[in-house]
C-alpha cells in the first residue's frame, strides 16, 4: 500500500515538471513586431496594429531596426561629433516621423503632403500622435543598435519616450519566442 | 433615439477611424464596474466588427448594438 502511494507520488512529481515545462512554452499573450521600413504608410500601419493590440489586452513590443530607425529621431535635437558618413546619412535620411515619405505616389513630396492633409481633414492621427499614444498606452520600443552603429545616429538625437531601449537580435528573437504574434513591417 | 438600455456611461467617438474607437474603450471600460454597461457611439463602420472583437477578446460582452442616422451605438457590459 505505501509502495504503490510512493509510486503515485512520484507520478504527479513527473507530471507537474512536464506541466512546468509546457507551460514555459506556452507564447505570452504579446505581440513583437520588426518595423523595418522608414515609409509613412508602413510606419503608420505598425503603429495602429500596436495600439490596436494593446486595446485587445497584449503587450507589444516593436523593434526598429535599418529604415526605420530614423523615424525615431527628433527633428529638434542637433549632435555635434558624427564622422563623414554619419553626417551622410544624418541628412539624407527623414528626421524624424514628421519627414518620412509615402511608399507609393510620394511625387517628390506632393503626393505625401495630400496624404497628411487628407489624414488631418478625416481625423487620422498622425504618425507623431501615434508614436505618443504607443508611449502611452505602454508599448515598449527596443531600437536595433547595429543600425544605429551604421548609419551613425546616437542615442542623443533620439525622440523622448517613455519605454525605449537598443538592444540587439538576441533580445528580439527571446520576444518573439514569447510572442503569440509576430510581424515583420 | 431607442433608450432600451440604460447605460452607466457614453463615450462619444463620433468621427475618429481605426484604431482609435477600441483603444479609447478598451480605457474606458475600466471606467464603469463589472456588470456596468457602457456606451459607445462612433461613426466608423469598422466598429460593427471591431467591438465584438474586442469584446471577445478581452472577455466582455455586447449587449446591443443600435444604428440610427450614421450612428453606431455599441452597448458593452463589463464583465472582467
Amino acid at each position: 500500500m505505501t509502495h504503490e502511494l510512493a509510486t503515485l507520488e512520484k507520478q504527479v512529481a513527473d507530471l507537474r515538471a512536464k506541466l512546468e515545462g509546457i507551460e514555459r512554452r506556452v507564447p505570452s499573450n504579446k505581440l513583437s513586431m520588426v518595423v523595418f521600413s522608414g515609409d509613412l504608410d508602413r510606419a503608420l500601419a505598425a503603429f495602429i496594429i500596436a495600439t490596436g493590440a494593446v486595446a485587445m489586452g497584449m503587450d507589444v513590443v516593436m523593434f526598429f531596426t535599418f529604415w526605420a530607425t530614423p523615424i525615431l529621431r527628433d527633428p529638434a535635437k542637433k549632435v555635434e561629433d558624427k564622422d563623414f558618413m554619419g553626417k551622410m546619412f544624418g541628412t539624407m535620411l527623414p528626421k524624424g516621423a514628421c519627414s518620412v515619405k509615402l511608399s507609393k505616389m510620394n511625387m517628390g513630396g506632393l503626393g505625401t503632403a495630400m496624404m497628411k492633409n487628407l489624414m488631418k481633414q478625416k481625423n487620422v492621427a498622425s504618425l507623431d500622435q501615434m508614436i505618443a499614444l504607443a508611449g502611452e498606452l505602454g508599448v515598449q520600443i527596443y531600437v536595433c543598435e547595429l543600425s544605429m552603429e551604421l548609419m551613425g545616429f546616437k542615442r542623443e538625437e533620439m525622440i523622448q519616450y517613455p519605454a525605449m531601449d537598443f538592444c540587439g537580435v538576441a533580445k528580439f528573437l527571446e520576444e518573439a519566442m514569447d510572442s503569440r504574434i509576430q510581424l515583420f513591417i | 433615439m431607442s433608450e432600451a438600455i440604460h447605460a452607466d456611461k457614453v463615450m462619444d467617438l463620433k468621427g475618429l477611424p481605426c484604431p482609435m474607437p477600441v483603444v479609447k474603450v478598451s480605457k474606458g471600460i475600466k471606467e464603469v464596474a463589472v456588470g456596468q454597461i457602457l456606451e459607445a457611439q462612433t461613426t466608423d463602420p469598422g466598429s460593427l466588427t471591431d467591438f465584438p472583437a474586442w469584446a471577445r477578446t478581452s472577455g466582455n460582452e455586447i449587449v446591443e448594438t443600435i444604428q440610427e442616422n450614421g450612428i453606431i451605438r455599441i452597448f458593452i457590459r463589463r464583465k472582467v
